[in-house]
């Protein structure tokens, strides 16, 4: 019995040890993944910090994105337009989302909110469904999926794009929330509602703002995760993916969101890969989870989370 | 006029501190209950007893525990089916493992078993507090799922993985398997909701539930008054996935006389979430209302296109109720964000005074 279980815990890192540069290849796997994770935590990291939501419709919205982007493209328009349109879409659904169901719950608490994104969730699942259809729909963006070799290391040239795409997108946000005077707003109400309002800072256009910005995340999140699966309704369950993220990296900060993602990724594909054969395999349902509750034990705020500082 | 306790007067703290201090609600409980246990069996039939109001039951005997947790304790939790999964696997093991056991003992034993489980995923709300702590209990709904989807110890290595509940008595009736009646089935759930529900009031106007309550407005301060977070907090815990475990046994065994994991999914923690929100947190009459709302919704939204003559397409249909569920809920949240319970604290109020404006 013990033997089995050194064996179950054991075995599994000589076989690391024997053939490292499939090791090498699973964890970069595990790496490109974990950055597709990361931009879906992104699109949360930004709405919490502007607004203290925390916004479950995020993985709606990525589906929403995915759904309309490829919509507008079967009724006929370039892939330009159909990005524009999208934007637009999405932007529009920031501002209703803004007047229809921030505003009327101003000052209500955290946990409203969130029951309020979660109706929100069910109902752009609804909407967006009825207006496009629940097939399963095909995205070609014309990224190539051909495996390259890096010095006897497989990578998927899909995964390389993915990544690129997600470090454009950071840099990009990086940018706007450091070098612009809407950024500088944004970290301003992020800090402190009251504060930032009694400076002059539109409130409301900020929210309009952040949700917008978290739309273009979902839609960027969703042409990525849309050409590895197809455009489906599967694809607002990754929420769930980048919840752990989200708690490990802390949900107020975007290099967690990232570094999260990839010690996800990396973790839940070293696991699978070696571990799971071992218990019935299908673990990487759950062992972000634990893997995330593990890491929050000692640092309950996440890694890169404000620090939680508590007065009486 | 009628709804006033003017002209009652109480001669001793314990009639102060009763349960039902007026004596019209006495009243009013007396005859819900009589209703239910007598009357409500004699004219529903089988339809209604079995797809309305017996999962209205077990919801509410998952919202109450829910509500214990959340509403009361402060600790929001979505792992609500992972610990009703809990119960439904521990009394189909504990029954076919003693099948000389009487099936309230097994289910009352199924409980404690998924207290355990609670208390477990319990002790990271030590350190884990607010959202962080939701997500987190996350694990405890996936992790739990999937071993009892995986691990064929749990379902008697039966090869579909789904089983079916087996046939147990109660004074001779049969209260589950094929042969028992839909009247029985309904009469032993109300039983075990009438009872838990009792038992749950109360611990929440104990010093328990005042423990419980401490800690959800302000633990630091709690903690500063002499209340000890870790047995508090885990208590709640316990008590939370015992009323869920129940529940989850009842469902299994009951409700769909068959066990499988995929009934509690993470859906079903959503589900019985939006019942103790939009019934009302920290209430035990919202977690009846609450669930109560949410069995009706989806089949009031089925009945009412075709009633009024639109025909839809069944895919329509679906994304329909998916939108008017959401649409519901935020304008329910927007609107009274305490939920039903405090409406009908709301109406108690103006009942008081009524016919008169002031």
């Amino acid at each position: 019995m013990t033997g089995d279980i050194l064996g179950f815990l054991f075995g599994p890192l000589k076989e690391i040890w024997e053939f490292p540069i499939f090791f090498v290849e699973v964890v970069i796997g595990g790496l490109l993944t974990g950055v597709m994770y990361s931009l879906v935590a992104l699109g949360f990291v930004l709405i919490f910090k502007a607004s203290g939501v925390f916004n479950f419709a995020q993985g709606a919205m990525v589906l929403c994105a995915a759904l309309s982007f490829v919509g507008f493209q079967e009724l006929g328009a370039p892939i330009w337009l159909a990005l524009i349109l999208t934007l637009a879409t999405m932007l529009l659904m920031a501002m209703a989302i803004e007047r229809l169901v921030l505003r009327p719950l101003v000052n209500q608490p955290a946990i409203i909110l969130f029951m309020a994104t979660i109706g929100i969730t069910f109902f752009i699942d609804g909407l967006f469904q009825t207006i496009w259809g629940s097939d399963i729909k095909r995205m070609d963006v014309g990224i190539p999926k051909e495996p390259m070799e890096f010095g006897g290391v497989l990578v998927n040239t899909f995964d390389i794009v993915a990544a690129l795409v997600a470090g454009t997108l950071v840099a990009t946000l990086a940018f706007f929330f450091q070098s612009t005077r809407i950024g500088r707003a944004l970290r301003a109400v992020a800090d402190d509602h009251q504060a930032a309002q009694s400076v002059g800072i539109p409130l409301r256009t900020i929210w309009v703002i952040v949700w917008a910005v978290a739309g273009l995340v979902a839609l960027v999140a969703g042409i990525m995760w849309g050409s590895k699966l197809g455009v489906q309704f599967s694809l607002a369950l990754i929420a769930l993916k980048a919840l752990p993220v989200l708690i490990l990296g802390g949900f107020t900060s975007i290099p967690g969101a990232i570094i999260g993602g990839l010690i996800i990724g990396v973790g839940e594909k070293v696991a699978e890969v070696y571990w799971a054969p071992g218990i019935g395999g299908g673990i990487e349902d759950w062992f972000a989870y634990i893997l995330a509750l593990v890491f929050l034990m000692f640092r309950p705020q996440g890694l890169f989370g404000e620090k939680i500082i508590e007065r009486v | 006029m009628f709804y006033r306790e003017s002209g009652q007067f109480k001669s001793a703290y314990a009639a102060d501190q009763a349960m039902f201090p007026i004596l019209q609600d006495r009243i009013g409980m007396a005859v819900i209950l009589a209703v239910a246990f007598v009357g409500v069996p004699m004219v529903a039939n089988d339809y209604f007893l079995s797809t309305l109001l017996i999962p209205f039951l077990i919801f509410a005997l998952a919202a109450i525990g829910l509500n214990i947790l959340t509403g009361y304790c402060g600790q929001l939790s979505l792992g609500t089916g992972g610990f009703m999964a809990c119960g439904a696997f521990a009394a189909y093991k504990l029954a076919t493992a003693l099948p000389e056991m009487n099936i309230v003992v097994v289910f009352l034993l199924s409980g404690f078993v998924s207290a355990a489980v609670g208390v477990v995923f319990g002790v990271p709300s030590l350190r884990i507090k607010g959202f962080y702590l939701a997500v987190a209990t996350l694990a405890a709904q996936f992790f739990l799922i999937w071993l009892f989807t995986k691990v064929p110890w749990f379902v008697n290595y039966s090869a579909s993985g789904v089983i079916s509940a087996p046939p147990r008595d109660v004074f001779g009736f049969y209260v589950t398997g094929i042969e028992a009646t839909a009247e029985a089935k309904y009469i032993f759930c109300l039983s075990f909701v009438a009872v838990l529900a009792l038992v749950a009031k109360n611990l929440v106007r104990g010093r328990v539930g005042r423990a419980w309550m401490a800690i959800r407005d302000m633990d630091i301060a709690a903690e500063i008054i002499g209340i000890k977070p870790l047995q508090t907090k885990l208590l709640a815990f316990a008590v939370s996935s015992f009323y869920c475990g129940v529940a989850g046994a009842l469902w299994a065994f009951i409700y769909t006389s068959s066990v499988e994991a995929l009934a509690f999914d993470i859906n079903r923690s959503f589900q019985i979430l939006f019942m103790i929100i939009i019934g009302g947190l920290g209430s035990i009459l919202g977690s009846f209302l609450g669930a109560a709302f949410i069995v009706l919704l989806p089949i009031f939204l089925n009945v009412v296109p075709t009633a009024i003559g639109v025909p839809l397409s069944t895919a329509m249909i679906a994304h329909m109720e998916f939108m008017i569920f959401g649409a519901l809920i935020i304008f329910f949240l927007i609107v009274e964000p305490h939920g039903l319970a405090r409406l009908w604290q709301l109406g108690k109020e103006k009942l008081r005074l009524w016919p008169f404006p002031h």
